[in-house]
């Protein structure tokens, strides 16, 4: 059965172990992990083209328990039991960013490159739909057409097709998922693989007769579409992104996420012309149980 | 369009059909009516006659399905009501669940344990998802093995059409009676009585918001409402691990007055009757919205039926496409609405295009589609009458028409498991390739439905995955299913066959090769 979309995964683990890890990502509030940009800015002059990666930390967290406004005195009012302590004040106190707000504690892998300039924070943004469906809010964040429900492909999808490719490749847009995500579901053409090295036959004595059947095929569609289609897995192959291990000290997780990430940042040292990259990470999903500088 | 490429490029070549105009117009039908020609399907339907195939086809009732009832015979949960299904496979894991965190919470430790990293084997979790698997199980093994081929094509497209997501809440547990229920009995039946089984089923009412939708102003606003709190998480992956919710966990949730939810509305006229461009406003999309207030779920954690709840009904007067409905009407304004709507000529145009796609091609004739819809409205909608005009038209039976439609990957796994004569013993990696081949199986998450155009399945990474899965299936490497070795691997492709096809296919090392490259090849991916 599809398994990952209709059983629970251990996926407050998933978060928890990661938040320990200290490996973290969040894009939908500014974050880039720092191995990751570690081994981006190392990446040399190959890579000096932007590259977006778009990481859907699927449920709902608590905003004001990520980037916390300890400031505000109606935030430790509101929140009697909930919310974290001033900085320096108690074991659990929050990182302080500006005065204001401060990361939680959790969170002092970010601090350096917050105090670098390297890192935004876009607080308190979210869906102004207010449904109270998860399975909804997401769907809207990734359509980003909220209230609208038959919108027929996702964001990032739209993205691509009004952003002027860099140069053809089937590897401009990659989702490190096994199923394309609805973000990048539409026109634009996108790859999902849950590994890289997925993308080729299982059998490679069958390229030769596949791609014979292809390239002269007088469908012009499948003519196409199949050309590419072997154009790249020879480019996926002599590139070997496999061969790009990480530098500058990142460890990637051994989560499947980390291991998402660490294939983005080989495809992206393997200039195969990935321009949007896609990886996704469950249980942010706080409202249960919810704590404060634990998660 | 293709047929003419080929035999402009001077390689037709007689595959299992030969130059044999008739035997061409009956690939075409078995690629059209079923899900792709079986051993033995050209030449039974050559004797029987192409017209009186279709017309046995649109008549399912009279067909023997022993077969498919028997290979279905040993399924737990697809004669169970949702009820039953909610009560013996949902609830009991949530409390076992529930319970396990009380002991763990009680013994000190954290309230999210550790779980297995192999969940999938958590016995649990299995028998939560016993429904979902043996429900996407039975969707291959009918289309496969059915002898009612038009009817499980047809619950496909109507299922399709009536798009309700397993991966939103408890709608995992309503879809086995939504599609037993709801949509087979009425794909050749009227199309009213397909709208408003729709309209009530809580498959819908929970998909779609419309249990929660209410008229504002009602008296419902400072009552505790059982079964009204907030509902699962997103990819559904978290649902089942929580307990199940008591109250509101925050007081301000408790307080929000409930409001109308024009989710439902908005694609009843967009999606299900009368298409974007069917002629219709958002204050209309308003007026039907508030028609449906009280269409709701008796107890949705529970498997419940529909219920309309006066309480939370908007019983005012509402204009609907022009048509006024009464104040006062009660339960009664919902049915109004389907009356209305499904008699507009842009539904029986909506509907008539969208099933000449599935059966003709792509952008299908006017001429075509202009005399389904006027059949359609004739008719009152009835199904069958519509479905025969379409089967029994000129432009359906256009060796024009022929291998235009590329196949979803639906289409594709069945096809190729039909044209090698595949015994399935366990379907669940057949459901896992449908993953793979990105049409996970009931989890199509926009209302919409999957799409039905070539663009929507053609791109390298699914070209990709079907090659691979012609590969695993001949290759003897899907568990649970047993393809056998064809003798001339060149007539699975069904039809006409190129120069380069087959002779890719003659150079193959190995019979399952061969196979595999006939299932993979361009001329495949078309029907």
């Amino acid at each position: 059965m599809p398994r990952r979309g209709l059983e629970e995964t251990p996926d407050m683990l998933n978060r928890r172990a990661f938040l320990r890890d200290g490996a973290f990502a969040l894009v939908s509030l500014g974050f880039a992990p720092s191995f990751l940009q570690r081994t981006v800015a190392a990446a040399g002059p190959r890579s000096r083209d932007k590259r977006l990666i778009a990481i859907f930390q699927r449920g709902a967290v608590d905003g004001l328990s990520v980037i916390v406004p300890y400031g505000e005195a109606e935030y430790h009012r509101l929140r009697p039991t909930i919310a974290l302590g001033r900085p320096r004040t108690t074991a659990d106190g929050v990182l302080d960013m500006d005065g204001f707000f401060g990361f939680n504690p959790r969170l002092s892998p970010l601090a350096p490159i917050w105090r670098r300039g390297d890192l935004a924070v876009v607080h308190a943004c979210g869906s102004p739909d207010s449904t109270r469906s998860h399975f909804d809010a997401q769907d809207y964040m990734e359509t980003a057409t909220p209230g609208v429900k038959s919108t027929p492909d996702g964001w990032l999808n739209r993205y691509l097709q009004v952003r002027h490719a860099e140069r053809e490749s089937a590897f401009r847009a990659v989702a490190l998922t096994p199923q394309m995500p609805r973000m990048l579901q539409g026109r634009a053409s996108a790859v999902a693989m849950s590994q890289i090295a997925q993308f080729g036959l299982r059998s490679e004595s069958m390229n030769e007769g596949f791609e014979a059947q292809y390239a002269a095929a007088a469908d012009r569609v499948l003519n196409g579409t199949g050309r590419e289609a072997f154009d790249a897995m020879k480019t996926l192959k002599s590139a070997d992104p496999s061969r790009y291990q990480p530098e500058n000290g990142a460890a990637y997780p051994q989560s499947a996420f980390g291991q998402a990430l660490k294939q983005i940042a080989q495809l992206s040292k393997a200039d195969v012309g990935l321009e949007v990259a896609f990886a996704e990470l469950g249980g942010w999903d706080t409202h249960v149980n919810q704590g404060s500088s634990q998660g | 369009m293709l047929a003419i490429a080929l035999a402009s490029a001077g390689v037709i070549h007689p595959g299992a059909a030969g130059k044999d105009p008739d035997s061409n117009v009956a690939l075409h039908v078995l690629n059209r009516v079923t899900f792709g020609p079986r051993p033995g399907d050209l030449a039974r339907i050559q004797q029987l006659g192409v017209d009186r195939f279709i017309d046995q086809q649109l008549h399912p009732e009279r067909i023997d399905d022993s077969e498919v009832t028997r290979r279905l015979d040993g399924f737990q949960t697809l004669h169970l009501s949702s009820s039953d299904i909610a009560q013996r496979y949902e609830i009991p894991a949530l409390q076992e669940r529930r319970e396990r965190q009380r002991q763990q919470t009680a013994a000190g430790k954290p309230a999210d344990p550790p779980s297995p990293p192999d969940a999938a084997m958590d016995p649990e979790r299995q028998r939560a998802n016993l429904p979902m698997i043996e429900l996407a199980e039975q969707k291959i093994v009918r289309a496969v093995y059915s002898d009612r081929q038009l009817q499980e094509v047809l619950t496909d497209f109507w299922f399709n059409h009536f798009n309700v997501d397993a991966r939103k809440g408890p709608a995992r547990y309503m879809l086995t009676e939504y599609e037993r229920d709801v949509i087979r009995p009425h794909v050749l039946g009227h199309f009213r009585d397909l709208l408003g089984a729709t309209a009530k089923s809580p498959a819908m009412l929970f998909y779609l918001d419309n249990w929660m939708s209410a008229d504002p102003k009602g008296p419902h606003l400072d009552r505790a409402r059982p079964g009204m709190r907030r509902f699962g998480t997103g990819s559904g992956q978290a649902r089942a691990g929580r307990p199940l919710p008591s109250a509101p966990a925050n007081p301000q949730q408790a307080r929000r007055p409930m409001g109308l939810n024009e989710n439902y509305g908005r694609e009843l006229l967009e999606l299900h009757t009368l298409g974007v461009d069917g002629g219709y406003t958002q204050k209309d999309v308003t007026e039907v919205a508030r028609a449906f207030t009280g269409w709701t779920i008796e107890n949705p954690r529970r498997g419940g039926g529909f219920r309309f709840a006066p309480a939370l009904h908007d019983d005012g007067e509402k204009v609907v496409l022009g048509h006024r409905i009464k104040a006062g009407g009660g339960e009664r304004d919902g049915e109004d609405v389907l009356d209305i709507i499904a008699a507009q000529p842009s539904t029986a145009r909506f509907i008539s295009t969208k099933l000449a796609r599935r059966f003709v091609s792509d952008n299908p004739p006017d001429a075509l589609v202009n005399q389904m819809a006027s059949t359609f409205r004739k008719t009152d909608g009835d199904l069958r009458a519509v479905m025969t005009v379409l089967l029994t038209s000129k432009e359906f039976l256009s060796p024009e028409v022929e291998r235009v439609k590329i196949k979803n990957p639906f289409e594709f796994v069945v096809s190729s498991l039909r044209a090698t004569g595949a015994s399935i013993e366990d379907a669940r990696p057949l459901v896992r390739a449908m993953q793979q081949l990105g049409m996970p199986l009931y989890q199509c998450q926009p209302p919409t439905g999957y799409k039905d155009s070539a663009d929507t399945w053609v791109n390298t990474g699914a070209l990709v995955n079907r090659m691979n899965v012609a590969l695993t299936l001949t290759s003897g490497r899907t568990p649970g299913v047993t393809v056998p070795v064809t003798t001339d691997p060149a007539t699975l492709v069904g039809g006409n066959v190129s120069d380069t096809t087959r002779s890719t296919i003659a150079k193959a090392q190995s019979g399952p090769q061969a196979m595999a490259l006939a299932l993979g090849s361009p001329e495949f991916q078309r029907r």
